[in-house]
Parts: C-alpha cells; sequence; structure tokens
C-alpha cells in the first residue's frame, strides 16, 4: 500500500480518527479499572489501619468523622470490637524534609501509641526515609507504648527522650509533631461532647486531610 | 534482518541505556533498587511492543507531515492504558513507580524507536524490535538498580547480603546514580568492543 498524501484532508482525517479510536479505548478501560482502583485505595487505608490498632470487628472507614482541632479538621476513622472502644487511629499530614508527611498513628484507650504507618512521604532515601520504622516497637526510636498525654514528645536534642533518626533531626522533628497532633485530635474526639463521640466509644480515629504545617522548623 | 538479530541488536549493539544513551531520566531516577529498575523497564518495554508493532501496522495510512503527533497519541494512551491497569492490579507498585509512568510518554526510547524502526518496518521485525529494546532497557535498569542498592545498602532484590552499616548512602542518591551509570556504561562499552 502506498503511503498517503500529506494533504490537509488526509491530514485531518487521520488526526482525528486515531485520536477518536484511541479515547474510545481508553474509555472502555477506564470503566473496567475504575472500580479496582477504588478498592486497591480503600484495601491501602483499612490495612494500614489495621496495622496500627489490630482486632476491631467494624469498619472504620465507614465510620470515619471529621474531628477539627484549631481550626484544622482531621479525619477520623472509630474502631470497636463487640460494640466497645479499643483504640483509634489518626491519620495526618505535616511538612518533614523532602515534603508532605502523611501518617497513621494508632492510639489505645489510654491514649497510649499503639503503632504508626507512614503512608506517604518525599524524605531522603536511606536518611530520612527511614522514619518508616525507626520509631516502631523494638527500634531506636521506638514510641510505642508512650503517649503524649504525659507531656509532648521530642526528640533528645530538643530535650525529649525520642532518639531522632541518625542525620534526619528534621525529618524525626516533623515526625513526632504528627504524632502530637494526631493525639491532639484523637484526646479532642473524645473530650469534645457535641460530636457524640465519648458516648459510642468508638475507638479507631484516623485522623488526616488538611496539612498542619510549620514542622520543618 | 532476522527477527533474532533484531532481538539481538536491541540487547548489545543498541542497547538503549548504555550504547543509545537514549531515556536517562528513569534510567536514573528509578534505579534506586534493582526491583524499582526492572519495574521500570517492564514498563517502558511494554509500552515499547504495543507501540512499534501498532505504529508499523498503521504506518502507511499515517501522511508524512502528522506522523510525530501521530505516534504521540498512540504512545500516550498505551501509557495511560498501563497506567491504569497498574494503579488497578498492582498499587504498591504503582506507588513506587507512579510519578515515572506518565513520563514513558516522553521517553525518547519509545518515540525514538518508532520513528527510526517501526516506521520503516513491517509490523513482525518491529515486534521483536520492541522487545530487544525493550529487554536492553530492562537488562541494563536492573544492572543499576542492582549495582546502586548493594553499594548503597548492602542489599540485593531485598536480600541483605552485606550489613546495612557498611552501605555508601550515596549510591541510593543521585550522584550515585550518575557515578555508577558512569562505571557501567564504561565496563559494558569496554567488554561490547572487545568481542
Amino acid at each position: 500500500m502506498k503511503k498517503l498524501e500529506s494533504s490537509l484532508k488526509n491530514m485531518v482525517l487521520v488526526l482525528t480518527g486515531i485520536t477518536i479510536i484511541c479515547v474510545g479505548l481508553l474509555a472502555a478501560v477506564n470503566e473496567v479499572t475504575k472500580e479496582p482502583i477504588a478498592a486497591a485505595n480503600a484495601k491501602a487505608l483499612s490495612d494500614a489501619v489495621n496495622a496500627v490498632v489490630p482486632g476491631f470487628d467494624n469498619n472504620p472507614i465507614e465510620e470515619m468523622k471529621i474531628q477539627e482541632v484549631d481550626g484544622v479538621s482531621y479525619k477520623i476513622y472509630p474502631a470497636t470490637k463487640n460494640g466497645q472502644s479499643i483504640g483509634a487511629a489518626v491519620e495526618i499530614s505535616v511538612m518533614g524534609f523532602g515534603g508532605e508527611l502523611t501518617l497513621l498513628v494508632g492510639f489505645n484507650n489510654e491514649g497510649k501509641i499503639n503503632d504508626y504507618s507512614l503512608l506517604n512521604h518525599a524524605e531522603t532515601p536511606g536518611l530520612g526515609a527511614k522514619a518508616d520504622t525507626w520509631f516502631k516497637s523494638g527500634a531506636k526510636g521506638d514510641i510505642t507504648g508512650k503517649s503524649p498525654k504525659d507531656g509532648e514528645l521530642t526528640v533528645s536534642k530538643d530535650g525529649g527522650e525520642i532518639d531522632a533518626i541518625t542525620a534526619s533531626t528534621i525529618t524525626s522533628r516533623a515526625f513526632l509533631k504528627a504524632v502530637n497532633a494526631a493525639y491532639a485530635a484523637f484526646s479532642g474526639q473524645n473530650v469534645d461532647g457535641t460530636t457524640g463521640a465519648t458516648q459510642q466509644a468508638t475507638s479507631q480515629v484516623v485522623v488526616s486531610s488538611d496539612t498542619v504545617k510549620g514542622a520543618a522548623n | 534482518m532476522s527477527n533474532l538479530k533484531v532481538l539481538i541488536n536491541g540487547i548489545i549493539n543498541e542497547n538503549p541505556t548504555f550504547v543509545l544513551m537514549l531515556g536517562m531520566c528513569p534510567t536514573l531516577g528509578t534505579t534506586s533498587s534493582a526491583i524499582n529498575g526492572m519495574s521500570m523497564g517492564l514498563a517502558t518495554m511494554f509500552v515499547l511492543i504495543c507501540s512499534n508493532t501498532v505504529i508499523s501496522a498503521v504506518k502507511n495510512v499515517i501522511p508524512n507531515m502528522v506522523r510525530i503527533p501521530s505516534f504521540i497519541v498512540i504512545i500516550a494512551s498505551f501509557v495511560t492504558l498501563l497506567q491504569m491497569v497498574m494503579q488497578a492490579y498492582v498499587p504498591d507498585l504503582y506507588k513506587t513507580l507512579g510519578l515515572f509512568i506518565p513520563l514513558i510518554v516522553v521517553n525518547c526510547i519509545v518515540l525514538g524507536r518508532a520513528e527510526a524502526f517501526a516506521s520503516k518496518n513491517g509490523p513482525v521485525s518491529s515486534f521483536f524490535d520492541g522487545v530487544g529494546i525493550g529487554l536492553g532497557f530492562t537488562l541494563a535498569l536492573t544492572l543499576l538498580g542492582a549495582v546502586r542498592e548493594l553499594l548503597g545498602t548492602g542489599k540485593m532484590f531485598n536480600l541483605s547480603l552485606v550489613p546495612e552499616d557498611y552501605g555508601m548512602l550515596l549510591f541510593v542518591l543521585a550522584p550515585g546514580a550518575f557515578i555508577a551509570l558512569g562505571y557501567l556504561c564504561a565496563i559494558v562499552n569496554k567488554m561490547r568492543e572487545a568481542k
């Protein structure tokens, strides 16, 4: 077959045709993958909640609440077992060293930290990025079992008792700031009677959404 | 040129990374570990094979003056398709490579092969060219990723070989990517010429 000549009519027809075929194909694929994508995103969140406050039997994602602290609203996902509160997970974003640092902090009923999960970050690989395991149970900067109730968590350089990540003090400060803010939201939902949260004794608090700025100083 | 020759050509003589020096942005950006490099290579290979085959099949109905926009529309469609499928079925991988997937559209390897090979050859040999170049890219990225991961963290494919404290952090960061790539290019080209 001879190559089509580059006349205006041919060019317009061919480009339009190619675009229409491609758009149709992409629309079809979009229809097919829309649900799996939504399911995958939901699963990632519920897995993270499960990791930080294990053992619930409700659906914390569906029971999500919004909690406001100092004008910043957080998403709170409560979790219960047999109708009894077992804790809460708080999702929170702060500015880290390389960008936004989003984490999920799980608290039990006494306000102690169960575990945490780093959802998203842009920290330096090999340095600040170590935050995903550094503060876990058994690691050097272990924060589990501690509670910001007994005074805000700070790195040892600032007079606190948490070991900062080696050569990543800024990331560590931002991380602990997020944990403290998460606790404020968590205790806020238990104290604030107007939301009715206390009575329901729901426990998994996932505070998320809006960024709490200024952590990187 | 036989199909086998086309295939080998893409892996060795015209290796996109070490010989043609194309697609340096994803090469340097995604190879912080062997598994990331390999995933990026495979994603690019998928797009290359699809776009090469399709473009060579429709090359005669595309007027010469609008061939570049047509190629880009076809390539971009395959990339978007890949992006949606990855997001749906391998979300973890998508999270790691996320930023670099849309950039496959402007990866000069893909457009380069469309222009230099697919628009001049039949669909079958274009398919093999896609496989060959794709494999060459994947191998190069995996090798670079493995070297950087080993030197930087003492691991390979997440398997700890050397205690992490001996790792040279530099190699996980961008400067290490340039250094490792430079040495690998030198070694590979030396070996290629020795043959």
